[in-house]
This record gives C-alpha cells, sequence and structure tokens, in this order.
C-alpha cells in the first residue's frame, strides 16, 4: 500500500507517494534531500533528529510521514534566511555551541520551539528544554550559552520593531 | 532502523476506527502520539499488518471542566495537559505528571490516552489516574462503557480494552480546597520513563486529619497499582511525619517488583517507599 503526501517543508510544497512505514526522518533526507536533520540513535533517545512539525519540535524518527500529511515541517535548511544566520544558528556561532556537530541542528530546533514559548528562559528552563537532546562532545554549557545569547538578539530584534512601529505615544 | 510493512488507514471517526479494528482484529494496532509505538514498529518487537491512526479523528484532543469532572480527549497531548489552565487549576496532579513524561518532543507528540492503553509497566500518566481515581470511557461495537482507572491496567501492556475498543476520554474528579497532591519519580536517564513513581493525592480536613487519600504506583511491578495499604495507614489520621514514614514503608507490599538491567527487585521495592515519602512530604507541604 503507498500513501500521497502532501506536506509543506521550509515554506515549500511537496506532494509524494511514499510507503506508510516510511519515517518523517527517512523522508526528509532521502526522498526530499534535505540531509541536514540528522539520523543518531533511531531509538527516540538523542534527539539529532528533531525537527518542527505544525510549530512543535518533534523526533522525527518517531514520527511516520504520512502523519505528517497535511503539514508544516520546518527543519534546519529553513532557519537562515537571505543568507542570515537565524538567531540561535548564530548563537551557536558566536558561543561555540558546536564541536562534531552531529547533535546541532536537532539542538537548534529544540532551542527555537523553547524560544518561540519563552522569551526569557532561565538557566533551568533552557535545561529542561534539553532534556532530549544529547551532545557528546561539548557538555552543554556553551549550548546553554548559545540558547542565552540567542533569547538576548531575538529580544533586542523584537525591541527594535517595537521601536520603529510605535511612533505615537500612548493614550 | 525501518518498521515490517503495514496498511495505513486514517479514519475520520471513531465508529469508522472501530469498524477497522473488528475487521482486521489482532492484525492491527492503534496509532495516537506514536511515542511507545514507533519504537515498538521499528525494532519490529509490534509488526501489525495494518496501522490504524486516530491522528486524523477530529473532537478527541479537548480538556474542558464538566460538574465535578475534568474531561480530557484521549488525543490530548501531554504538553497541552500540562499548561492547560484548566488541568492546573481543577487537576493538578495530572499537570504536575505531565511535566514529567520523556522530553519536549516527547510530550509535543505523546497523548494521554496513547499512555494509558499502551500500558507500559513505567508509563506515568497510569500512576496518575489511579492517584485521581479517574474513570476511563471506550467505545467499541457494542457501545461506550466506562472503567474505573483501578480495574483498566492488567498486566504488562494490557488493559480492560476488549478487542476492538478504544480509549476516547478519561474523567477526573475536580480538586476542592483540601485537595493535596504531588508526583514523584525516579527516571531512568536515557528513556525518561519511570524506574519508580509515585502519584498521591489527599483530601484533608481543616485539622489537616486524612478524609481521603489514594497513591498510585508505576515503574514498580508488571502493572501500575494503588497502594492500598498505604492509604490504609493514612485515612483518618493526622497526617504527621511519622504517619507519613509508616505508610510510605507499605509501597510495595503484596506486589512483585520487577528485575531488569535498570533495577534489581529490592530497589525497585526501596524507590517504592522513597518516592511515596516524598511525594506525601511534597503534596502535604503544598499549603
Amino acid at each position: 500500500m503507498k500513501k500521497t503526501i502532501h506536506v509543506t517543508i521550509n515554506g515549500r510544497e511537496y506532494e509524494h507517494e511514499i510507503e506508510p512505514r516510511l519515517l518523517l526522518v527517512h523522508y526528509l533526507r532521502e526522498v526530499v534531500g534535505l540531509t541536514g536533520t540528522h539520523i543518531g540513535c533511531e531509538t527516540g533517545l538523542c534527539g539529532a533528529c528533531t525537527v518542527m512539525l505544525d510549530g512543535r519540535a518533534v523526533k522525527s524518527c518517531l514520527v511516520l510521514a504520512v502523519q505528517a500529511d497535511g503539514g508544516e515541517v520546518r527543519t534546519i535548511e529553513g532557519l537562515a534566511e537571505g543568507g542570515q544566520l537565524h538567531p540561535v544558528q548564530e548563537g551557536f556561532w558566536v558561543k561555540h555551541g558546536v564541536q562534531c556537530g552531529y547533535c546541532t541542528p536537532g539542538m537548534i530546533m529544540v532551542a527555537c520551539d523553547l524560544l518561540e514559548r519563552r522569551k526569557a528562559p532561565t538557566v533551568e528552563e533552557i535545561r529542561r528544554a534539553l532534556d532530549g537532546n544529547v551532545c557528546r562532545c561539548t557538555g552543554y554549557q556553551h549550548i546553554i550559552e548559545a540558547i542565552q545569547y540567542a533569547a538576548g538578539k531575538l529580544k533586542a530584534s523584537s525591541a527594535d520593531e517595537r521601536g520603529t512601529s510605535s511612533g505615537a505615544p500612548e493614550a | 532502523m525501518i518498521p515490517s510493512a503495514f496498511d495505513y488507514y486514517a479514519p475520520k471517526t471513531v465508529a469508522e476506527a472501530v469498524a477497522l479494528l473488528q475487521q482486521y482484529g489482532e492484525e492491527a494496532k492503534v496509532l495516537a502520539g506514536g511515542q511507545s509505538l514507533l519504537p515498538l514498529l521499528k525494532l519490529r518487537l509490534a509488526t501489525p499488518r495494518v496501522v490504524v491512526d486516530l491522528g486524523r479523528i477530529p473532537d478527541l484532543a479537548y480538556i474542558r471542566q464538566d460538574g465535578n469532572e475534568v474531561a480530557i480527549g484521549a488525543m490530548t497531548r501531554h504538553e497541552t495537559v500540562e499548561q492547560s489552565e484548566v488541568v492546573r487549576r481543577h487537576c493538578r496532579l495530572l499537570a504536575a505528571t505531565a511535566a514529567t513524561i520523556g522530553d519536549v518532543q516527547v510530550r509535543n507528540r505523546g497523548t494521554i490516552g496513547g499512555s494509558l492503553a499502551h500500558a507500559d509497566p513505567a508509563g506515568d500518566f497510569p500512576a496518575a489516574v489511579l492517584a485521581a481515581e479517574a474513570r476511563l470511557k471506550v467505545v467499541g461495537p457494542g457501545g461506550e462503557r466506562w472503567i474505573a482507572a483501578e480495574d483498566f491496567f492488567v498486566d504488562v501492556m494490557t488493559t480492560a480494552l476488549d478487542a476492538g475498543e478504544i480509549l476516547t476520554e478519561i474523567r477526573v474528579p475536580v480538586d476542592s480546597a483540601h485537595t493535596r497532591s504531588a508526583y514523584e519519580k525516579v527516571r531512568q536517564k536515557a528513556s525518561g520513563f519511570a524506574l519508580c513513581g509515585v502519584a498521591v493525592r489527599l483530601q484533608l480536613d481543616e485539622n489537616r486529619r486524612c478524609q481521603g487519600v489514594a497513591v498510585g504506583v508505576t515503574g514498580v511491578g508488571a502493572k501500575a497499582y494503588r497502594a492500598r495499604a498505604v492509604e490504609e495507614v493514612l485515612r483518618g489520621e493526622a497526617l504527621t511525619e511519622t504517619v507519613v514514614v509508616a505508610a510510605a514503608e507499605k509501597a510495595a507490599q503484596g506486589v512483585e517488583p520487577s528485575e531488569d538491567a535498570q533495577a534489581s527487585a529490592a530497589y525497585r521495592a526501596h524507590l517504592a517507599r522513597v518516592c511515596t515519602r516524598r511525594a506525601l512530604r511534597r503534596a502535604l507541604a503544598e499549603g
């Protein structure tokens, strides 16, 4: 049995005929060709394959591609805009949140999930958000600093937007 | 790791889903959030010929207060239970338990109904619904029926669901001003599953005497269970530290703790006592 699915990935629409047993991570890497999402443990424990599905971080090795039918997926490839790194990507670069880089796409996606909900997360909240993502190189401290950097950067940019749009004094 | 091939159905109604389960019987598996089923499929511990995905049925994900109960749709995700104002206000124990499940990615996908129907001996929600004295609505070929949480868990990954039945709703009595609750857990480091998890819900009178109590334990035996021996020590008593310690000693009484690579039977029994003591102390410290 094959199923036709329609998925929007990083703003672009795709239609494919796939086997129902195909995992979302294999669909992204092997069918769509987006290999930025990594396969780590394949058992749902390491978080390397984390992507956003309909606005929430999920492990793409624990989702069937057919479950994403009609949905919206965002992967690491969809973060940078116009050659400009996303603030979370920039944070990992500036704060050296990367060593071998294998866990990085998953770490960045789970950080995006956190920062979309918590504008100024505490260290405890960051640690809790990273609970499902394993890094075997850096010891996590730089990753936490990278996310703090991104939170500051996002806060500054939203303050800029407010500054330029609010001409009139508040009543 | 790739699951063995299966046919996939995404029914639009519970009735359609029930009909599919009737048609394919033992060859079919129900897919809710998939956070437990997919690992089983990938390891080929489960090789169903048919997967019936409940994810396309509208109206199975909701939380609402209905009189003296909070009603939660079976497809409600853990994250939604954790964040829900209704659950936080009216059944804190469920929100507190949801917050400890797996990690954020698992909570974003996993569902309360899936967790209960899967009946993993180390799942968190089974302990919480036992302590909350929830009732579970199931729909099958013969219509709907209600099962008390205590009667729902039968054995390892085995529930009181009959063939062709689907769990659709969880109903929990609302907290009163006298309710105190807590969930205390020791996690298996990699998976986040409970090596032991203890949920307690107490009803106290003005003098902090225990007027009602339910204790649910998971991770210790083949299935989550009500720790009746603990409850008997607490009921009617003023909950002093001495009473709490004495009650917690009975947390694994009458249970045969599991033994595996994660923990010995003796350690699991020890954790049951420790987690019960901590959960009771935390519930009492609530206010």
